[in-house]
């Protein structure tokens, strides 16, 4: 049976894990080598690298983490920020990442989507959406440049698209949720979810373990991503998955 | 010396590192001379299955890889790789595969009993060991990764070693004799990935020292 996954996602600034786990005894808690093998040991299902650099030198330095991470582990990774082109992909995935992930670019030029999946294959394409309900629409709009300008598109039919144009799987974050800690935005993930036939990991608003069951039932996502909820040690990957399996949710 | 069957398809930096984590020595190439060579031979791939069979037809490799497996040296096929020693897939097809292996590659249907699910089968899924191998040794059965959209249907196959069910019954280890496939990935299946990568090493080992 196939199980969900809890995915913890690190922000990487040049090459630096920052709002880095700073209660565990880790020789340097800014390593996103350190940080991925301890969240592997505590039975993280994948991993999520988000690219916060914002100079082309730290994108760089990106290359050099992926493949660390690469070298080191043995499960599967994403990394996402500043890919904007096939080369970028290339640099990313050549250096041993599992999976891109695009957001504003795949806005920008929805062909990238086709063009990085008939290159690579669709299970290296994550199509992240940022989406936020909108009063005016009566649903929930895209957003991109990290959720500072809103877009002429229905989040619903923006995941649609990039499913057909081979998406392997969709990143979605609840700009309503997010920081909030209240749990994920079930309606927005179960809406998006039944739309499409790919896999959608739910993220924005984990708070305890019980968020995370009702993602998976509730939302009916496939995967649950959080990052300060397991940072801040309020909880633990490996907690989660106690409870999950504890409420009959199967996991790994 | 592992070889691996770099024909442009796909990641190969994930497997060299699991086997350099595991201490064996590799080469990656495309030359049929040095293949041949190798002690076992590696064939991953992501990607189409009929790009992968063009890829490899051009280059006179898929000759080369039925060559080798007619050595009786060890051959794994990865995820794609394992597809492709089959006779034929459905993927933009059908398509005629390495027929090393009796079996059909077919896509997911996306909906059993009227009800979707999802495709690619994504995720980590357990094992259940159906037949004795010694891909299998001191191994405990347990969770592996798999990303893919087609499998080779385990019902239909007398090569399975190991299935999952995910829908369907998934060919995930098959053999015969010499020749071993995986449709998950070892290099990013954790524990019982690498354990399976070593068993494969030290067959590879096992048959240098039988010569």
């Amino acid at each position: 049976m196939l199980t969900k996954r809890i995915i913890p996602c690190l922000d990487v600034k040049e090459g630096r894990v920052v709002k880095g786990i700073q209660f565990v005894q880790l020789r340097d808690a800014g390593d996103p080598v350190e940080l991925a093998r301890f969240y592997d040991e505590q039975g993280a299902d994948e991993l999520v690298f988000l690219d916060i650099s914002a100079s082309s030198e730290g994108r760089k330095t990106m290359v050099e983490v992926v493949k660390a991470v690469a070298s080191e582990l043995a499960i599967p990774f994403t990394v996402g920020g500043g890919i904007n082109s096939l080369e970028d992909m290339k640099r990313i995935l050549r250096a041993g990442a599992d999976k891109v992930s695009l957001n504003t670019a795949a806005v920008m030029n929805p062909e990238l989507i086709n063009e990085g999946s008939n290159f690579f294959g669709a299970q290296c394409i994550v199509v992240a959406i940022d989406a936020k309900y909108d009063e005016d629409w009566g649903t929930w709009r895209v957003y991109t440049h990290g959720g500072r300008t809103p877009v002429d598109k229905r989040a619903i039919d923006w995941a649609i698209e990039a499913a057909e144009r081979g998406a392997g799987e969709i990143l979605l974050t609840s700009m309503d949720s997010d920081g909030e800690k209240k749990g994920y935005d079930l309606s927005l993930t179960r809406a998006i979810s039944e739309a499409v036939s790919i896999p959608v990991i739910a993220s924005g608003g984990a708070g305890n373990a019980a968020h995370f069951k009702d993602a998976f039932t509730e939302g009916k996502a496939d995967a649950a991503l959080a990052a300060s909820i397991f940072h801040y040690k309020e909880t633990s990957v490996e907690e989660v998955k106690q409870f999950l399996r504890e409420e009959g949710v199967s996991v790994r | 010396m592992i070889g691996i069957v770099d024909y442009g398809m796909g990641n190969l930096f994930s497997v060299s590192k699991a086997l350099e984590r595991l201490g064996a020595d590799y080469f990656l190439s495309g030359d049929k001379a040095s293949l041949m060579d190798a002690d076992a031979l590696l064939l991953p791939g992501v990607g189409s299955f009929r790009d992968a069979m063009e890829k490899l037809n051009e280059e006179g490799l898929s000759e080369m890889i039925q060559e080798f497996a007619a050595t009786g040296k060890p051959l794994l096929g990865i995820c794609l790789g394992m597809q492709l020693l089959f006779e034929e897939s459905e993927e933009n097809g059908p398509a005629k595969g390495l027929a090393l292996l009796p079996g059909r590659v077919r896509r997911f249907p996306g909906t059993k009993k009227d009800s979707a699910y999802k495709v690619p089968h994504m995720g980590w899924n357990g094992l259940e060991f159906v037949k004795e191998s010694s891909i299998l040794k001191n191994v405990q059965e347990d969770y592996v990764y798999f990303v893919h959209s087609y499998y080779v249907d385990a019902a239909e196959s007398e090569v399975v070693i190991a299935k999952a069910s995910y829908n369907e019954d998934v060919a995930a280890i098959v053999g015969r004799d010499n020749l071993y496939g995986m449709q998950f990935h070892p290099e990013k299946s954790s524990k019982l990935g690498m354990e399976l990568l070593k068993n494969f090493l030290e067959l590879a080992e096992e048959r240098k020292a039988v010569q």
